[in-house]
């Protein structure tokens, strides 16, 4: 692994973003809808709102934004190997001394950092926001300090799901429209785990947030692993598939590395 | 441009091909191929469309991998175990450009020096632009660049990494003819700093002009050589008498030493088929003089690399026909 490579990448990611319109576009709108939504609900909850009715307020809200790390990860994530082979710019950066899995971090890396600061800064603004504005009730579950870790844990390791799966599905996809829809679509299967945990029907506590942050982050080392074993140069190029014995060789060389 | 692979291939070969082939399910793309390419040479590959070149190109550039057989390439086996090497030391320009249009000349070439792990690449971004003259576009972004100013910096960037072997596919597809000699001028250029060239191209007329021995392939390996020995492997060496007036007895003037055979062609004359145009001519121009010919000339019939390819190819049409 060539941290000199990877950077490479990211870098040029990263301009390439900059410079795409619907990317910045969809950058932009998306987290302008998840900010109002919340602030108009939790503004409207009077001080004398009882704690089940608070409580399920909030849950929803926290939902909302927990789906903010999950949706717009794919935005970028999702074009980023079938973008590529379709402007034509993959055939050369294959031709390059870079492995996949190299190539595969940068990406995630480059999709990864503008997600992760548009979604800590759309929760950051709506809990500043509760706390200057809102019902103290309101402010006394939403600064719950277990909810806060959860908040803060899960909305880097949400997103690199989502990215892996994004990448995953662009290693596949045969257009980048159709690999954005399904990336966002596979993205929300967390909403099951999120929901569980913004209704509190898993008691958020400081254990629970660590253990399940853990187990995520193990879930996004082996995504890693499994996606770069999906990327075949071959099928992106040519449009077939790597025969078997050449698969078994990169696993071969996969195995040696690791070792 | 100093060659910091050079010293990789220690003398030997560039690329050794043994019995590649390549098929993709039950279609055979390309089959025992068997060829080698000495360093420094500029190699032609020519074949027509589906013939097998870029299969044949990517095959050797580590992108897919062949079905069976065996390459050597800059010094390296060909196996997924060697891909990062191998890729370290060889650079390919496909047909598409493959740049990316929202970044400039210069971030284009950043992202590459950076993925070759170039140790000064603003130096060397600067070397490749000035060597295809686009030293004053650097800052342009590729989108508003020409089809052939993108070509330019497709080519600027495989000479980035100072490469052992260069694999060009088309490189002049699309050109002007002034953009078509500049990138003439780089392969000779290339040629005289010993880096071995890799030219896929229907260009037959630049494949006579730049290549040191072509191949011509479709699907499989039709020949193989320097231009002007597969002119003589294929066709009979020949000359060509136009005079004023039909001679009166052609049979006996052509009856000299050095002439196997002659016909009438009535566009150019008298063809002559010779055993050796040097010590043929003579003796007709003799036999011509003797018999009072009004001779309007005498010249050895040149054929060219397209008749050679033609001939090949035309053979495998007729076949699958």
């Amino acid at each position: 692994m060539s941290p000199q490579r990877v950077a490479a990448v990211v870098r040029k990611e990263v301009r390439d973003f900059r410079r795409n319109r619907f990317v910045v576009w969809t950058m932009a709108v998306l987290p302008v809808v998840f900010l109002i939504t919340p602030m108009v609900t939790l503004f409207r909850i009077p001080a004398s709102a009882s704690g089940p009715e608070v409580r399920s307020a909030v849950g929803a809200i926290s939902l909302l934004l927990l789906i903010v790390p999950i949706v717009i990860p794919p935005v970028i994530a999702a074009y980023s190997v079938v973008g590529e082979r379709d402007q034509g710019t993959l055939e050369p950066v294959l031709t390059a001394p870079l492995r996949p899995s190299e190539l595969l971090l940068g990406k995630a890396i480059a999709a990864f950092l503008p997600s992760i600061a548009i979604s800590y800064a759309v929760y950051f603004i709506v809990a500043i926001s509760i706390r200057l504005g809102a019902a103290h009730v309101v402010s006394a579950v939403v600064w719950h300090a277990p909810q806060l870790l959860a908040q803060i844990l899960f909305t880097p390791l949400l997103a690199l799901w989502a990215i892996w799966v994004g990448i995953g599905i662009s290693t596949r996809a045969s257009d980048v429209r159709v690999a954005q829809q399904l990336a966002t679509l596979a993205g929300l299967q967390l909403l099951g785990f999120t929901s569980l945990l913004s209704f509190q029907l898993i008691t958020p506590s400081v254990p629970l947030a660590i253990g399940l942050a853990l187990a995520l982050l193990a879930a996004d080392v082996v995504a890693w692993r499994v996606v770069s074993q999906l990327f075949d140069p071959e099928r992106l190029i040519a449009g077939s598939r790597t025969p078997a014995n050449a698969v078994r060789s990169r696993r071969t060389r996969t195995a040696r590395t690791r070792a | 441009m100093d060659r910091a692979n050079a010293p990789c291939l220690s003398g030997g070969p560039a690329l050794v091909v043994e019995h590649l082939t390549k098929r993709f399910g039950e279609r055979v793309a390309v089959e025992d191929l068997s060829f080698s390419v000495a360093a420094g040479e500029v190699f032609g590959f020519l074949g027509p469309n589906g013939a097998g070149k870029t299969t044949t190109v990517r095959m050797l550039a580590t992108l897919i991998a062949p079905t069976s057989g065996s390459a050597l390439v800059a010094g390296l086996p060909l196996e997924p175990g060697h891909g990062v090497e191998i890729r370290q030391r060889i650079a390919v320009m496909p047909e598409n450009p493959g740049l990316y249009l929202r970044l400039t000349v210069a971030e284009n070439l950043e992202f590459f020096a950076g993925l070759y792990g170039l140790p000064s690449p603003q130096a060397r971004i600067g070397q490749a632009l000035e060597a295809v003259n686009l030293g004053g576009r650097a800052g342009d972004t590729c989108g508003s660049l020409s089809k052939g100013l993108r070509q330019r910096v497709a080519l600027a960037r495989t000479l980035l990494s100072d490469p052992a072997i260069v694999f060009l596919d088309e490189p002049t597809s699309g050109l002007d003819p002034v953009a078509t000699r500049e990138v003439h001028g780089l392969i000779e250029e290339l040629r005289g700093h010993g880096v071995t060239v890799f030219l896929t191209t229907h260009r037959l007329e630049e494949a006579e002009q730049l290549c040191d021995r072509v191949a011509i392939l479709n699907t499989t390996l039709r020949t193989l050589g320097r231009p002007d020995e597969l002119r003589d492997r294929l066709f009979a060496k020949t000359l060509v008498v136009r005079t004023a007036a039909p001679l009166r007895s052609p049979e006996q003037v052509f009856a000299v030493p050095g002439v196997e055979s002659w016909r009438v062609d009535q566009r150019t004359g008298y063809v002559l088929t010779v055993a050796d145009t040097r010590t043929a001519a003579p003796e007709v121009t003799r036999a011509l003089v003797a018999a009072g010919a009004d001779v309007l000339s005498l010249a050895e019939e040149r054929h060219s690399l397209e008749d050679v390819y033609l001939e090949l190819v035309d053979d495998d049409v007729e076949a699958t026909r």
